[in-house]
């Protein structure tokens, strides 16, 4: 009796190992393929060149409109909706909205949170239709900073929420108002979570493909105004895969290696910046 | 410490007047913020007003109950059943949940309850990251990876397929889902208290029988949240499952043949939306109700998860 109930504890730890170690294999396989394929195929001239003529067919040039045109949307995107994100996790706090609300708005923002980029994607589009914009950097920002918005604010207001309040009782015994607190304490407080909110967001919003695949439109040029199409790395990869050339896959593979790579340098820098933010941080 | 921000906290003790102006600038910024919030919980409702408006003028021509149940697909006749789409996305979906959930659960128990903090820290770190990557990475390792390894066990199998098939599709879902599966379950088991452990370890069970009888009882309803959320993210996403489920508007008949789910249907098809007046309508109603059914998971999920934290 007691020999099958540690054989069955035994069998279940092996299954656990096993499962925690194919889990991390797979992220291993997925960087390592990624890794491999991209790195054979890429050269200088990706990084610098736009697409020449003919660069669907297997002649030459590079990404560089995609590479340009992705920092452009995340950039515009985590500055657009960091100025609406920020005021709307101070005011998460109960001072300004109470309990109930405030409860009621972080349930909102967890169901915008996983909504699908592809219904983000229609919604801009019928925004754009309306607003009589046609595909362009502009609807891809707004389209974007809609998807990045409740990434933001949940996660800067989860450090908002962890601030002692009894620090914040000190600052109002001292006769300041709300907005006082905020932008001297709770800010200072929260800047670590301000810092990977907007890398997390921004994180997202240069690899998602769905929500700017109607809004941004593709080109092979660097826009040079915001109502000009622009082009983007995941939808980069995704057009050149679906082509039957080899070398024109190759660069598909190419520039999801560039992709992921500023996605992870982004994750790595989240990391380090939010640590070296919470030296000043009250516990 | 302490004294550092107070003295930041820069507070002037000055004429009444400016006292006034301070309070002023409080309310008004409140306002302010509370106008900011408002838009941010519009923002779910805009999304499906729009979309339900766009969709009016198919809802007008067909009952929603045809478009839901016909499997014919010719939007060139002015025929548009969603059936396949919503079959499609369903079993797409249901193949990724039953390979994930039981590999997600069992490292989540162990990363809660076995693993060392240190490797559990090393685990969280790593499932983030593999929350982070695009899903065109994902899409892309699908087609050089899972598909050729489908094909082949499809060979294997004596059941020929291209290898861009519902399979496929699952085991790149699968993966997809499975950080957000293990990093909630991981919290959700962590905040069952240590107590309830050492009693049944103190009544004589093993670690096992302790997770199994008490650990895993309590969070049950955490855990399944977890996986409903994951269900929510699988049945929504667009851009991997595309590159790699076949798309062919058909009723898929066997895990080896294609499908085409409902996200991708909406993907493949914005360049020639406007051509057909009807087309875009039903396009954008299909958008709605990949909304609302992603909605109705995750509020339930989450409502379930946010009574719990509040215990």
């Amino acid at each position: 009796m007691v020999k099958t109930r540690k054989i069955e504890e035994s069998v279940f730890k092996v299954l656990m190992i096993a499962s925690i170690t194919l889990v991390l294999c797979v992220l291993a396989g997925i960087l390592i393929v990624i890794v491999m394929r991209g790195a054979s195929s890429l050269n200088l001239a990706m990084f610098t060149q736009t697409p020449e003529g003919g660069y669907y067919l297997g002649k030459g040039g590079g990404i560089a409109n995609a590479i340009v045109g992705s920092l452009y949307l995340a950039f515009g995107a985590s500055l657009l909706s960091f100025l609406f994100g920020l005021p709307i996790a101070f005011a998460l706090q109960k001072e300004y909205l109470g309990r109930r609300l405030a409860r009621m708005t972080r349930l909102s923002l967890d169901i915008l949170w996983g909504t699908p980029s592809i219904v983000y994607g229609a919604f801009g589009f019928i925004i754009m239709v309306y607003l009589g914009l046609r595909a362009s950097l502009l609807g891809g920002i707004i389209t974007l900073s809609l998807l990045m918005l409740p990434i933001m604010i949940r996660s800067i207001e989860e450090v908002i929420r962890m601030t002692p309040p009894e620090l914040k009782e000190i600052s109002y015994a001292l006769g300041t108002t709300r907005m006082e607190t905020t932008l001297t304490v709770v800010l200072r407080q929260a800047l670590p979570g301000i810092v990977t909110g907007v890398l997390l967001a921004f994180g997202r919003g240069i690899g998602d493909a769905a929500s700017i695949l109607f809004t941004a439109g593709y080109t092979d040029y660097i826009p040079r105004s915001l109502f000009d199409p622009v082009a983007s790395l995941p939808l980069a990869v995704f057009f050149q895969v679906a082509t039957p050339i080899p070398e024109v896959q190759q660069r598909a593979y190419a520039s999801a290696l560039i992709l992921l790579i500023i996605v992870l340098l982004i994750s790595l820098g989240s990391r380090l910046l939010s640590h070296r933010c919470s030296k000043h941080i009250v516990r | 410490m302490l004294s550092h921000f107070i003295i930041k906290a820069n507070i002037r003790w000055k004429r009444p007047k400016e006292m006034v102006w301070r309070r002023v600038k409080d309310q008004l910024a409140a306002k302010s913020m509370i106008l900011a919030v408002a838009f941010a919980n519009s923002i779910a409702l805009l999304i499906a007003l729009g979309l339900f408006i766009k969709s009016i003028p198919i809802l007008e021509k067909k009952s929603i109950f045809h478009l839901l149940l016909s499997s014919s697909w010719h939007p060139l006749k002015g025929e548009f059943g969603f059936y396949p789409f919503i079959i499609g996305t369903l079993e797409v979906t249901t193949i990724a949940m039953i390979l994930a959930v039981p590999v997600c659960l069992l490292s989540a128990i162990y990363l809660s309850e076995y693993a060392h903090h240190r490797f559990r820290e090393f685990a969280r770190v790593i499932i983030d990251i593999m929350a982070g990557i695009p899903s065109v990475i994902y899409g892309l390792w699908g087609v050089i990876v899972v598909v050729p390894f489908v094909r082949a066990l499809g060979k294997v199998l004596d059941t020929p397929t291209t290898g861009y098939s519902l399979l496929a599709g699952g085991i790149i879902l699968a993966i997809m889902v499975s950080p957000i599966i293990i990093s909630v379950s991981v919290e959700v088991l962590r905040t069952v208290p240590i107590q309830a452990r050492e009693t049944a370890l103190a009544l004589g069970t093993t670690k096992w029988e302790a997770i199994k009888h008490v650990v895993l009882r309590s969070a049950l309803h955490g855990i399944l949240s977890a996986i409903v959320l994951g269900f929510a993210r699988a049945f929504g996403e667009t851009i991997a499952v595309l590159m790699i489920v076949g798309n062919v508007p058909k009723v898929p008949t066997s895990i080896f043949g294609p499908a085409y789910p409902l996200p991708a249907l909406l993907a493949n098809n914005y360049g020639e939306m406007m051509s057909i007046p009807l087309y875009n309508s039903a396009l954008l109603l299909s958008a709605l109700i990949l909304l609302l059914i992603v909605s109705a998971f995750n509020i339930t999920a989450h409502l379930t998860l946010m009574r719990i934290e509040k215990r």
